[in-house]
């Protein structure tokens, strides 16, 4: 791991450390409805779209309310995908005889996005027509990412306000989130991105004759302002099938490092945010601390190994000082292609600028492990806060309150029974989703056909499309043909429980969380900010994933590190 | 019996009971109301033997399907016994291509029976401790036969059984009362050893407030008391105190059934983490035998803490009543732990109630010897705590001042008593009391009472410093003696209500875990602010009337805290009520004692502070054990993980990093520890882990060092230990 290496990670952890109280008090008052100096600009759009769509936005809603209406949005959303899916060879900005999709890639695709997954078992350039990535995958982009972090805000309202039955209102949450958040920050993304050389074009494959004569199709489109909603909404479906490998999509080293801050910032500012609403911005940074600590040890972990390159190579002059190249762009390099990975994975994004597939068995788990945290380092936008509070805050603050004698409280409101319900069944959601489908897949003929590899690397490839999918990832290992009934029905499973599984106990751990009243704190109370209280949410995240997930990991990626030491690769 | 009349106290009846406590403290037991520990240790070998057969009968499954931990447990025992009679029948096995060993699979079915045994057995010893208890009490409640006053006001007998709230009960002298109530009329001495275990009897007369009210099973030692039962029978105070201390009725507390859903859970995500090995290992090319799978899915599951819960909470229960506090349920114990802000009545609670002697000063131009030598005469007849107060100061300081009759000095003091020719007892007129000698006379009194006959002869130092005394909330005395005429005022004794032994001491460890303590007291701020400072309690309500306490407590409570008081009189029961922990006195009324959680049988209210400590106790012990087990689990994958799948990947061998000695032995010596650990640590169960004043995140760390560091450490040790003798007896 070369020095400019250590530099690119450092270079972004300090533009992070910077924006995060920035954009995360930036966000707290658009949440709040407080003044922001975009307000005059967007208020009025705002008003407009309120009154267009008749939202009341002074009624809040209980959790119940809340709920329904992200599961309505859902359920609308999905199937009208589904639909522009089926029928896009006849809709519009079709750039040359793209045909419908299949039935079951279909529900694949609509769930992917508006699960905030982008699980894509198409090919983005031959099988998505313009209007189908302009109108319907950019747009879910939106709201999907506008939808993670409505629910991270109802979740901050329920633990901080007191007693009261209001989360706020989902429909005010998500236009807020879009309008003021999203948009105007993607705007200027996809213009920065545009001036690297990212195309923003209606027109269609180019045909071109290379030098040597032969015929090239040169797939372009409207990929800018998909680009920089795509990462900073943590959504990871690209335009092209090569994702962030593509030249058109990431054509350089500093579109790679914008694009990897931008599938941090939000996620990370959200801690600042957190620490807002809760009235002491200690308690959000301590969970940026814990956060940051795994991400950048996994970070570290891949870079490294990477770099190293694969010991069972010769040792030629290729080989040396440039690490793994295999399924990597030389223009990023191995050791950052192993921090975007981490990054990718922290986060739920999903996008990827390498293989890991081609990852050296033990930094490829760095991907997976990350995912099956629960994506909560920093995690996807909202999705990220949401599930560090639950499964690493709720649990973790429960078995520390008893350790110091005292009723579990977080915040000032006793962690009660209800409560541990909830946080237990979000973790038991993930793994049984995770660890169940990939059980199916192991001992079912169309769940063996997947996987291109043998042995362990096969059974990571299945682990790895799981994982993804239940966390909302959307990365692929690649490796795993995934356009097939089967994947194509139990991913769409998949991403569906690993979503709504989670946030519909979370936003009723919110709403009876908001009906508790406030303890005070004193001497006798845990801090729940400082270096314990990291360490230790730090410990339950971990010991949570790994005591689940330890036995399939030890068959995958550590039996093939352990394989590959004495000589033996698949 | 001169001083407590010279100052009355505005009720007469809390001084007596003052006066008894008093008694009480200084006598039978320890200052600062700890009772001594009980002679039964934790781990008695009666109870351990009496609880076998009990722990046996709980493995019923229908009563372990309430502890899903265990119930997992003893599915996979019942599930393994029949894989091991299957294989040693020779019957067809369906799974599994493994070679079968009958050997290996009855000692794994053997453990786990043994793990499900030993969770039963710690709580069958944890009941048995508390019936134990119970027993004792039970004696009490025999049937007694009580006096039933008809509506024509003739007397039937009935059974104590048959008595009814409301009924009226005549109780003759000698008699044992026949259920809860409050006296109606007559006045009579109650023995209550039975409850209370403090043998001097009780008065008790109707309308009194605090003394009205009688316990069932006490006795009635002098005079008739005619009652009116306020419980219906089976809902009794001792009743309820057997089925508390029993755990025959025993309701899961809130926090346990948090703890319980953790548990639960993670049953569930460890369930599927084990059954999707199989397909797993398939696809890797090997068949996982059922029993190695079992084997590890007991080992992860958290049977350590499922085992102890129920122990841990009985356990609790047991240790509040052991300190003759009746906590009406679990619930309000666990309370206790989150208190943070604690009401304290100022007299009783943290003074004694009764006015010692403090200092004793020199009148001017009088040397300090003669003014104590004379304060010490005044006192040698007056047998009140408070004359006794005055010898026991005064011979300490004529000790320092080397002049006879002090305290090592006995030749000196008898001399000194020997001098007295007559006591001069207290009169209502003159106020004063001392003793006649051969010199003249020596009396001691209120400083105008003194100086009535003196024509304004005071001094003025005199006037200044009984000002002073009066003014910090104590009781100035001056000492006068008449001698052939001349009458000369010697000098002043302050008389302190004096703070307990140790609190101030208590009030610290308080600070220190965070928690606040209040004392309410009818004195002015001045006085109060000395006291307070004194005692070393963090706030006070001074000349506060009963309807103050409620509006503090309302007002801590809007503020997040929760709040805990004491209380023994109706116009206390609304606080006590409102209070998240109230602790009612066994002396006081019906009213306060059914608005509280607890009630003290000793009647102590600095009780209040060991309920507060156990209640935090009990939470840490389940916490601690808690993490202990779930951090054990990551030793355990270490042990069973590559004895699993070194058949298909050798390398695998890697992750065996305490170099067990094959993978049989490796996973009977995972579970043979799994098993075993539940045995040890059930005296940490019943004992409940140490607990020391400290802030919570001091608590935290310390306890995440030792239970989670050491929940990492011990099982590597543990299971390599196991895993040579295993070799070594050749078990595997």
């Amino acid at each position: 791991m070369a020095f400019g290496d250590f530099l690119t990670l450092a270079a972004l952890a300090v533009a992070i450390l910077i924006a995060t109280p920035l954009w995360g008090g930036y966000i707290y008052r658009v949440m709040e409805g407080q003044r922001v100096f975009l307000s005059p600009v967007l208020r009025p759009v705002e008003r407009v779209i309120y009154r267009v769509s008749g939202v009341d936005e002074t009624a809040e809603q209980d959790w119940k309310g809340y709920t329904a209406a992200v599961l309505a949005m859902a359920f609308v959303a999905i199937a009208a995908g589904y639909v522009f899916l089926r029928l896009q060879n006849v809709l519009p900005f079709n750039q040359g005889g793209i045909p419908a999709m299949s039935p079951d890639l279909a529900f694949n695709t609509s769930v992917s996005f508006e699960t905030n997954t982008n699980w894509q078992n198409y090919s983005g350039e031959s099988a998505a027509t313009y209007g189908t990535q302009a109108a319907m995958l950019a747009v879910r982009n939106f709201t999907s990412a506008a939808t993670g972090l409505a629910i991270a805000i109802a979740l901050f309202r329920g633990l901080t306000r007191r007693s009261t039955k209001t989360l706020g209102n989902y429909w005010v949450d998500l236009t807020r989130g879009i309008l003021y958040i999203l948009l105007p920050v993607s705007v200027i993304g996809a213009v920065v991105l545009v001036w690297q050389g990212v195309p923003q074009t209606w027109n269609p494959t180019q045909v071109v004759t290379t030098l040597q004569g032969a015929t090239q199709n040169i797939a372009l489109g409207p990929v800018a302002s998909q680009e920089w909603i795509k990462e900073m909404g943590n959504n990871g479906g690209g335009f092209f099938n090569a994702n962030s490998s593509h030249p058109f999509e990431n054509p350089t080293g500093l579109t790679n490092f914008l694009e990897m801050f931008a599938l941090l910032l939000t996620a990370f500012a959200l801690t600042y945010t957190f620490g807002k609403y809760a009235g002491k911005q200690a308690q959000g940074w301590t969970i940026f601390a814990a956060m940051a600590a795994i991400l950048v040890v996994g970070a570290v972990l891949a870079m490294h190994l990477e770099s190293q390159g694969n010991p069972l190579f010769p040792n030629t002059v290729a080989q040396a000082g440039v690490g793994n190249m295999e399924g990597k762009e030389v223009r990023f390099g191995s050791a950052v292609s192993g921090l975007f990975a981490a990054i990718t994975t922290g986060t739920s994004t999903g996008a990827i600028n390498s293989w890991h597939d081609s990852f050296q068995p033990l930094s490829g788990m760095v991907p997976l492990f990350n995912m099956e945290l629960g994506e909560i380092t920093p995690g996807g936008i909202g999705a990220g806060m949401y599930g560090m509070l639950t499964i690493g805050a709720i649990l973790a603050v429960f078995i520390a309150g008893l350790m110091v004698g005292r009723t579990p409280e977080y915040l000032g409101k006793k962690v009660e029974a209800f409560e541990i319900k909830m946080a237990m069944l979000t973790a038991l959601v993930l793994g049984a989703s995770i660890l169940g489908f990939t059980a199916l897949a192991t001992a079912t003929a169309p769940g063996q056909a997947g996987p291109l590899n043998a042995g362990p690397h096969g059974f990571s490839e299945i682990l790895y499309a799981y994982s993804s999918m239940t966390g909302n990832n959307g990365s692929a290992f690649a490796g795993l043909s995934g356009n097939t009934t089967f994947y194509n029905i139990t991913g769409a499973l998949a991403m569906l429980i690993g979503r709504y599984g989670m946030i519909v106990p979370i936003l009723a751990l919110a709403g009876s969380m908001a009906a508790k009243r406030r303890v005070a704190p004193s001497l006798g109370t845990f801090p729940t900010t400082g270096a314990t209280w990291t360490v230790l949410l730090i410990g339950v995240v971990i010991i949570v994933g790994a005591l689940a997930f330890f036995p399939a990991l030890s068959l995958g990626p550590i039996a093939e590190q352990l394989l590959q030491n004495a000589g033996k690769v698949f | 019996m001169s001083l407590s009349r010279m100052f009355p106290t505005v009720d007469l009846g809390r001084g007596t009971r003052r006066f008894q406590r008093f008694v009480t403290l200084r006598g039978a037991k320890p200052a600062g109301g700890a009772p001594a520990p009980k002679p039964r240790g934790v781990l008695d070998p009666d109870l351990l033997r009496a609880a076998l057969p009990n722990a046996f009968r709980k493995l019923d499954p229908r009563l372990l399907i309430r502890n899903p931990v265990m119930f997992v447990v003893e599915i996979t025992a019942a599930l393994v016994t029949i894989i091991w009679a299957a294989d040693v029948t020779g019957a067809q096995r369906t799974s599994g291509a493994a070679a079968s060993n009958p050997g290996f699979e009855f000692q794994i079915a053997v453990w786990l029976w043994f793990t499900a045994l030993f969770a039963t057995y710690a709580e069958a010893v944890a009941e048995a401790r508390g019936r134990a208890q119970a027993a004792s009490l039970r004696k009490t409640r025999s049937e007694t036969i009580a006096h039933r006053r008809r509506a024509d006001g003739t007397l039937e007998s009935v059974g104590s059984s048959e008595l009814r709230r409301g009924d009226v009960i005549v109780v003759e002298e000698g008699e044992t009362i026949a259920g809860d109530g409050d006296v109606i009329e007559g006045i009579g001495f109650v023995n209550e050893a039975a409850i209370t275990g403090e043998s001097a009897p009780v008065l008790k007369e109707p309308g009194t407030d605090i003394r009205s009210s009688v316990t069932g099973g006490t006795t009635l030692v002098s005079d008739r008391l005619v009652i009116r039962v306020t419980t219906d029978p089976g809902e009794t105070f001792l009743d309820r105190m057997i089925a508390l201390v029993e755990g025959a009725k025993r309701q899961r507390t809130p926090n346990e059934i948090a703890l319980a859903i953790l548990l639960a859970g993670l049953t569930v995500i460890f369930l599927m983490a084990t059954v999707t090995l199989r397909p797993f290992g398939q696809y890797a090319g090997t068949v996982v035998s059922t029993v190695a799978l079992v084997a590890l899915l007991v080992c992860l599951i958290p049977t350590t803490i499922g085992g102890l819960l129920s122990a841990i909470g009985i356990a609790g229960m047991d240790r509040v009543a052991r300190f003759n506090v009746l906590a009406m349920s679990g619930r309000a114990v666990e309370a206790a732990g989150d208190v943070d802000v604690i009401l304290l009545d100022k007299t009783g609670t943290i003074t004694y109630g009764n006015r010692l002697a403090a200092s004793i000063t020199a009148a001017p131009g009088v040397p300090e010897a003669e003014a104590v030598t004379a304060a010490l005469v005044s006192s040698i007849k007056d047998e009140t705590p408070e004359g006794r107060s005055i010898v026991e100061l005064a011979r300490k300081r004529l000790d320092a001042l080397g002049s006879p009759g002090g305290s090592r000095d006995e030749a000196g003091f008898a001399a000194l008593t020997a001098t007295i020719t007559e006591e001069i007892a207290f009169r209502a007129e003159t106020r004063t009391s001392g003793a006649r000698t051969a010199d003249g006379m020596i009396l001691k009194g209120a400083v105008d009472a003194i100086g009535a006959d003196m024509d304004g002869a005071m001094p003025k130092e005199i006037l200044e410093g009984s000002d002073r005394i009066a003014d910090a909330g104590a009781t100035p005395l001056a000492i006068r003696s008449d001698t052939a005429g001349n009458c000369r005022i010697l000098g002043l004794i302050e008389l302190k209500d004096t703070i307990k032994e140790g609190l101030p001491a208590r009030f610290e460890q308080f600070r220190k875990m965070g928690i606040k303590t209040v004392m309410v007291t009818g004195d002015n701020p001045r006085t109060a602010a000395t006291i307070a400072r004194e005692a070393g309690v963090d706030d006070f309500i001074a000349e506060a009337k009963p309807e103050d306490k409620i509006g503090y407590i309302r007002a801590q409570q809007a503020e997040g805290h929760l709040v805990a008081m004491t209380g023994d009189g109706t116009n206390d029961a609304p606080a006590v009520a409102q209070a998240d922990v109230g602790l009612a006195m066994n002396s006081g009324t019906s009213a306060c004692k059914e608005a509280a959680n607890m009630v003290d049988l000793d009647s102590d209210p600095t009780k209040l502070l060991e309920v507060i400590a156990i209640g935090k106790q009990l939470l840490i012990t389940r916490g601690s054990i808690t993490t202990f087990s779930i951090a054990n689990d990551v030793a355990k994958y270490f042990a069973i993980l590559p004895a699993m799948f070194v058949p298909v990947y050798p390398e695998l061998g890697a992750l065996n990093v305490m170099g067990l000695h094959s993978p049989q032995s490796a996973i009977l010596s995972a579970v043979i520890f799994n098993a075993l650990i539940i045995v040890v640590l059930i005296p940490l169960a019943l004992r409940g882990v140490a607990f020391r004043a400290a802030p919570a995140a001091e608590l935290l760390r310390r306890n995440l060092l030792v239970y989670g560091l050491g929940g990492i450490v011990a099982p590597f040790l543990g299971i390599k230990a196991i895993d040579i003798l295993v070799t070594v007896l050749h078990l595997a």
